[in-house]
């Protein structure tokens, strides 16, 4: 033991002597990745902001808006003194609640959603009352937020209610529906951006408070700067501006912005109009402005001087964010200054135009600030609604005094809200906002999908207008949006999805920061004159957009930032970066910036060591207490550019470098992460099979038989892939899979495989490869209408003669609905319900019931029998009867359905060919799939070709080989391992042809892929018709292939048989088969006649039939009934 | 390549298959009986209950091919076709339920069968035979209360294959055990059930052939290789000796006590080539496979021993023949 002691104490002896770099062996630092995961989530960001949202913002959106006064009665308010959003439960008739679960919201097509109840002040006749627990509104609940019933519960637990343990939550569910508020992507509000526009520089600035939302722009126009905003109806000269702050002397002005020689020539002229114009005094200016001001048309009465009105503007909307105390605008004053300044930089130096598409300029808005601005809309027109009937009603004498609480209806600000998320149109009025599609129904076609939605950020950009700047990946999205996952087409690289590690903060307290700030050596400008303010050793210290002060040690203040930060004395998620060109620091608190963690590095040494990762692995560690001791921090966009990042711990340099990445494959999504080797692909590769593994069906969830989906897509038998990534794990799409390790013979085999077809084996697909379920459900209510009647369901009708049940009728069990287990065939009944003829008209009383009902059948169509699985009867939330079947089909591969690796390698199968016939190996191994080879050099996956040599070693190995992104198994290893089991060692094998039984004379490159198969089956798509039916108007062939539609002989095929000559075929084409009418036609005046007598003529002497299309005809009569008349010319024929 | 005698050969090249430069494969060759019985011999090598090798030798591929072909895919069996789902409250869907069930090896011996007619609505004694499965997942009364494991607190949680019941029909009770006719294997996973789970159902299993199923193939697999050969061209000593000793599988290449590498049995060579890999000894190997000597492998289901599956295949064969000679002859 002293031994021991002494060696231990000698090698540390060592170390310190010589200084020798200890090796630490930082291999494991990938398991933080979990550990953050098991903190965060992968849709933490969504449930962090709600959770912001229902316990935070929203009380402080009440006390914003806490008092309601009325002009009736100068003595009545009410006073908001708290808000609380409750928990889950569902309205069962007046004032009864029972508390409720996710799962029977899905069910019962219900709404998931608690109570918002307030506590208020008021006065009822001439008493001050306080009532608790007031109801207001009802809150759609995010599932797994802080107050939603699936929060902090075992998996047991979420078993009992319905819920799989792994679905991530982050939705709501309106009316069954469950529904994803997307992340948008937006500029950052309250920050000076400078842009050339139209050739012109301006900076401008989108200010945003609770009450206001404006833009003010300063631009350059013929050589001097104005003042641009839109509650002005003119430019204002920028030093005009000035003079309506108070900032009257030139002098004053030109300190503030600059006392250099190049900035005063170029402000010369500014302040020269100011002269011509005539204006010196504060006063005079105001008066400009206010002849300025945009004509409110709605102005009644309100008879203020247009100077009062222009220094309100200039106080409370122009750079609304600056905040202005008893009209001092000197603050104010100072950051138009600062804008000026910035012009005036970026036209001598195009480096200062600010880049539009940086990411340290973007906003996320998640569902809680978007909630908050809809509820905060809605609150607004609750009190005013209040207000209104307090106005109306308090006036008249009353024998009851005036209950305002009588008059709170919850109806409004629950279904504001339940609307606009159900309809994803968000409407706010005091911003004349409004902004469609910010919500979409989670896509449940595969677990993958649901999770790739959830991580989804949408772009405010046009899809229409073909710019190239925001849809290129700038690198300021490094390591915070997925580089692959993007989709194609006309919303390409406007929709992006966060990487693995993407943390979305949450806004902050501004006031310790502020007071952090001031303790570090920040003045406040207030006292300051221009002359110190632009002095070169001084740089300005802003938070969140907004003038904090001055400071001289820049340094030492970034440094106290990050010290604190690391301690945990202020939030992580603070960031502070300065700006060497600018003079500037900016600390950030603002909810919105992207950031992600990274490992501290001081002195070329990153601070989380091996012994942090054993206690770690063993528990006694966590990712939180990474953060607490100042291992790990977060960085926002704008701080990892004030960073050096080493990727991996060979390049750290002990000099500059300040940060370890924790692991390089987490700047990839959780789409691009399914793909094994995605560093051996060429890119566009990877971006398909992200758009391709959201639509590969499998496991959706633990509790997907207990679903009623309107569709969903299940595979038989799905298998964990036998080439795992480490993000296959920490999405746990081992356990939920989508797809199946396929024996894949990379060779050519008849011609039916060209064009990427795939040939499947007929065995495989007997033994249950590619074997899907598919569930479709039908659904009806029973509904009770206002005249006491209501739907009715009739057992099965017999046929009068045998007394058989009609065929319509043989599934249906003696209450009318279909029986579970029964095969359901095309045309047959699943619910024989009836309607009453009368909904409106009140049945007179004492009428014997009526008899005639209506039939209304709920039938399945469909060219393929289905079985019903199984048949809900509830009540939704209008008390009507609901009813759900859910009916299932197995599937079976076949010709034509499409089938994807996970490379964007799709195929569809081209050829099933008996087990026979395919070739076989040494071992009497016949593969399930054959791929053409073809398919690999222009496609450049090499990354296929290593998950086959992966996937093949690890069968002989028993275990699953990693393809993780930058890492994974070495194609080495894996070689080497083949080798070992007697294979190949380029994975080529001797293969014997099924047909001749002699040896091919290419050795053939197989083993296992995972494949994926696709929700595009033949079954849906097949579709052929001779006769059917026509449309009601032109008596043309339908459209489409629900309707039974016929196939188009569209414009370049009738081109084609026009050049060719087919005169006939044409005429059998594009009349015979589809609308040919006989038309009467009078000879004499060329107009239509009606049955062979021609009104115009009064004869039917010159009437011929002439065939035509029928819709040249119905052009003939409504040319005619806009008093146009086409004549037609009659010849003889032959 | 100097060759004792005149096998037809395939080279097997570090890039591809190459036959010998005189040959043009065997289809062309004119057959000859007489030659044929001379040179044509089966050794078994190995024969198990389920597995058995053995070589065919000096027989045109397209032979030995027929052979494989028709053990996996004319050489019939029996396995369960109907079934009739009387209650199925578990979580597995029907249309799985018996696929699953049709996929169950049954042990009954094809030969004792027909073919069920097409047309045929009710399977008679010698064409059918019926099974059924009844169970019920229940709480276990006796449990313990410390474990939590499922076949503690469930009874019948799993349903194994060993619960189908076989129901005599016709003469079938004293023709047939019930040994002789259930499944296979007593524990293929059928089912999973929880408490108020019910199957109950109705099994009937028909003859039938791989071509039309899967199922019906009696084999697992049945395929062949062609006997390797290894030649080397050069002694190959010491370092090398022990690299070209790895480049095979074990007990290809024995090494003398004087270092010196030499072929000592080729025929379980996996052919993984990999001796291609290493320049210095590329040159002293000539890979190749005896295209006329077919190392048959075939695994039986377990319905027919595996031999008897082969003598079935010869008699399709046969069968085969002569059809087609009758129909030749009717002209």
């Amino acid at each position: 033991m002293f031994y021991e002691v002494y060696k231990s104490l000698n090698m540390a002896f060592y170390f310190i002597l010589f200084n020798l770099p200890i090796n630490f062996n930082l291999q494991d630092k990938w398991r933080l990745v979990p550990s953050f995961l098991q903190v965060k989530g992968l849709v933490k960001q969504h449930i962090d902001s709600f959770n912001y949202f229902i316990n935070v913002e929203i009380k402080k959106i009440v006390q914003a808006n806490e008092k309601v006064f009325c002009d009736a009665d100068p003595l009545f308010y009410i006073k908001y003194l708290n808000a609380y959003v409750g928990t889950p439960d569902l309205e069962e008739g007046y004032n009864v609640t029972k508390p409720t679960t996710p799962h029977e919201c899905r069910l019962r097509d219900m709404t998931y959603s608690a109570p918002i109840t307030v506590d208020i002040e008021y006065i009822r006749g001439n008493q001050r009352v306080i009532k608790n627990k007031q109801l207001i509104g009802r809150m759609p609940l995010m599932l797994r937020s802080s107050n939603c019933v699936l929060t902090n519960k075992s998996d047991f637990e979420l078993a009992q209610l319905n819920e799989c343990p792994h679905d991530p939550g982050g939705y709501f569910i309106i009316r069954g529906q469950e529904k994803v508020i997307l992340i948008q992507e937006q500029q950052s509000r309250n920050r000076m951006i400078v842009d050339e526009f139209k050739g012109a520089i301006q900076c401008q600035v989108t200010s945003s408070t609770h009450e206001k939302k404006t833009r003010t722009n300063v631009i350059v126009k013929n050589g001097k700067y104005v003042l641009r905003h839109n509650a002005l109806s003119d430019d204002i000269p920028i030093a005009v501006a000035f003079k309506a702050m108070g900032i009257c002397s030139d002098q004053e002005i030109m300190q503030l912005i600059g006392t250099d020689d190049a900035t005063m020539k170029k402000m010369s002229p500014c302040l020269m109009d100011c002269h011509n114009m005539k204006i010196f005094t504060q006063n005079q200016a105001l008066t400009y402005m206010g002849s300025k001001l945009k004509v409110k048309r709605y102005q009644a009465g309100n008879s203020r001087t247009p100077v009062d009105e222009a220094r309100d503007l200039l106080a409370t909307t122009i750079l609304a964010h600056v905040a202005v105390e008893n009209f001092n605008f000197y603050v104010k004053a100072i950051y138009l200054a600062i804008m000026v300044r910035r012009v005036i930089d970026a036209e001598s130096n195009k480096a200062a135009i600010d880049d539009p598409d940086y990411y340290g300029n973007k906003r996320l808005e998640l569902a809680g600030s978007l909630l908050a601005l809809m509820f905060e809309d809605l609150f607004k027109r609750f009190n005013w609604e209040l207000k209104t009937t307090a106005d109306k009603i308090i006036p008249k004498v009353k024998a009851a005094p005036f209950d305002v609480v009588k008059h709170m209806r919850p109806d409004l600000i629950a279904n504001g809200l339940f609307a606009a998320i159900s309809t994803g149109n968000w409407t706010i009025k005091r911003f004349k906002m409004e902004r469609h599609g910010v919500t979409q129904v989670l896509s449940r076609l595969s677990y993958i999908s649901a999770l790739g939605m959830m991580t989804r950020v949408n772009s405010q950009f046009e899809k229409t207008r073909k710019v190239s700047g925001p849809r290129s990946l700038q690198p300021s999205q490094w390591g915070m949006l997925c580089p692959s996952d993007t989709p194609e087409g006309e919303s390409c690289g406007l929709v992006k999805n966060l990487a693995l590690m993407t943390h979305i903060t949450t806004e902050c307290s501004e006031e310790p920061i502020a007071k952090l700030a001031w303790n570090s050596g920040v003045e406040d400008v207030k006292i300051l004159g221009g002359e110190e303010i632009n002095h070169p050793a001084v740089y300005m210290v802003f938070l969140n957009g907004n003038i904090l002060g001055v400071t001289r040690q820049f340094k030492k203040l970034i440094r106290i930032f990050r010290m604190f930060r690391r301690r945990g004395l202020i939030s992580a998620f603070v960031s502070i970066y300065p700006n060497h060109n600018q003079r500037t620091v900016y600390i950030c608190s603002d909810g919105g910036r992207l950031c992600r963690p990274y490992i501290i590095v001081e002195k070329g040494q990153p601070l989380v060591q091996q012994a942090h990762l054993t206690e770690l692995d063993r528990g006694i560690r966590k990712f939180q207490d990474f953060l607490k001791d100042g291992l790990i921090e977060y960085l926002d966009v704008n701080e990892e550019n004030d960073s050096h990042i080493a990727t991996v711990e060979a390049d750290i340099d002990p000099y500059v470098s300040t940060h370890l990445e924790i692991e390089p494959f987490t700047i990839l999504g959780v789409c691009a992460g399914l793909v094994p080797y995605p560093h051996h692909n060429q890119s566009p590769r990877n971006t398909y099979q992200c758009a391709m593994g959201k639509q590969a069906m499998g496991t959706i969830g633990y509790n997907q038989k207990n679903r009623i989906d309107t569709l969903m897509y299940n595979l038989v038998y799905p298998q964990c892939p036998m080439v795992k990534t480490r993000t296959i794990e920490l999405t746990n799409f081992d356990k939920l899979p989508a797809g199946q390790n396929a024996t894949v013979a990379v060779m050519s085999y008849s011609g039916y495989d060209i064009e990427d077809a795939l040939i499947l084996n007929r065995a495989s697909i007997d033994r249950g490869y590619g074997r899907c379920l598919v569930y479709k459900s039908s659904k009806t209510t029973m509904k009770r209408y206002s005249n006491q009647t209501s739907d009715r369901i009739l057992g099965p009708s017999r046929d009068a003669n045998t007394g058989k049940v009609i065929r319509a009728h043989e599934i249906l069990d003696s209450d009318g609905i279909a029986a579970p287990g029964e095969m359901v065939e095309n045309r047959q009944v699943l619910i024989n319900k009836q309607m009453p003829p009368a909904t409106l008209n009140p049945v007179a009383q004492g009428q014997p019931q009526q008899v005639d009902y209506k039939d209304v059948p709920i039938t399945y169509k469909g060219p393929v029998e289905s079985y019903i699985e199984k048949v809900m009867v509830s009540s939704n939330a209008e008390d009507a009867f609901l009813i759900k079947i859910l009916l299932r089909q197995t599937r079976i591969p076949e010709i034509g359905d499409k089938f994807s690796s996970r490379h964007g390698q799709k195929g569809v199968t081209g050829l099933i060919v008996q087990q026979e016939d395919m070739p076989f190996n040494d071992g009497g191994i016949c593969p399930d799939m054959i791929m053409n080879p073809h398919g690999f050099p222009s496609r450049m996956t090499v990354g296929k070709t290593i998950e086959l040599l992966a996937g093949k070693a690890g069968l002989m190995e028993g275990k699953f080989h990693y393809g993780t992104a930058f890492g994974g198994s070495k194609v080495k290893d894996v070689c080497n391992e083949l080798e070992k089991h007697g294979y190949n060692y380029h994975g080529k094998d001797i293969f014997y042809s099924g047909l001749t039984g002699e040896p091919l004379e290419a050795y053939i490159y197989s083993g296992p892929v995972y494949y994926q198969k696709l929700k595009h089956m033949v079954q849906d798509k097949m579709h052929a018709r001779a006769r059917g039916p026509r449309a009601v108007l032109t008596r043309q062939p339908t459209e489409g292939r629900s309707r039974d539609g016929g196939l188009r002989l569209g414009e370049m095929e009738r081109d084609c048989l026009i050049g060719y000559g087919a005169s006939m075929l044409l005429m059998e084409r594009l009349m015979l088969a589809s609308d040919a009418f006989s038309a009467d036609i009078c000879g004499a005046c060329g107009r239509l006649a009606s049955r062979a007598w021609c009104h115009a003529c009064r004869s039917s002497a010159a009437v011929s039939t002439v065939e035509m299309p029928y819709a040249c005809k119905l052009l003939f009569q409504e040319l005619a009934s806009m008093n146009i008349v086409p004549k037609l010319t009659l010849k003889k024929y032959c | 390549m100097p060759q004792s005698d005149s096998r037809p050969r395939v080279m097997l090249e570090e890039f591809r298959v190459k036959n010998a430069p005189d040959d043009y494969g065997m289809a062309d060759e004119k057959w000859n009986f007489k030659k044929f019985t001379k040179n044509f011999r089966i050794v078994i090598v190995r024969l198990d209950s389920f597995e058995m090798e053995f070589d065919l030798i000096g027989i045109q591929p397209a032979f030995a091919n027929a052979f494989r072909r028709l053990m996996l895919s004319e050489v019939p069996s029996m396995a369960i076709e109907k079934v009739m789902i009387k209650n199925n409250t578990s979580i597995i869907q029907d249309e799985v339920l018996a696929h699953r069930l049709g996929l169950i090896p049954l042990k009954a011996d094809p030969r004792l069968f027909e073919y069920k007619p097409e047309d045929a609505t009710d399977g008679s004694e010698c064409n059918s035979l019926e099974f059924s499965l009844k169970v019920k997942c229940s709480y276990n009364k006796l449990q313990s209360k410390e474990s939590y494991r499922p076949e503690d607190l469930y009874e019948n949680n799993n349903v194994y294959s060993s619960q189908i019941k076989w129901h005599p029909i016709g003469n079938q009770a004293s023709v047939h055990k019930e040994a002789d006719v259930s499944p296979v294997h007593g524990d293929i996973l059928i089912s999973k059930l929880r408490p108020g789970h019910e199957l109950d159902l109705h099994m009937v299993a028909v003859k039938g052939i791989g071509k039309d199923h899967a199922k019906f193939s009696p084999v697992a697999t049945a395929s062949y290789r062609l006997l390797p050969e290894i030649h080397l061209t050069r002694e190959v000593n010491g370092v090398e000796a022990t690299l070209l000793q790895s480049c095979f599988s074990p007990g290809v290449i024995a090494i003398d006590a004087d270092g010196r590498a030499r072929v000592n049995d080729a025929r379980y060579d996996t052919c993984s080539r990999n001796v291609y890999r290493y320049e210095e000894i590329k040159d002293a190997v000539v890979l190749s496979r005896i295209r006329d000597h077919f190392i048959f492998n075939v695994e039986s289901v377990g319905a027919l021993a595996p031999n008897i599956i082969f003598v079935e295949a010869v008699k399709v064969l046969r069968d085969k023949c002569k059809s087609l000679l009758d129909e030749l002859n009717t002209l």
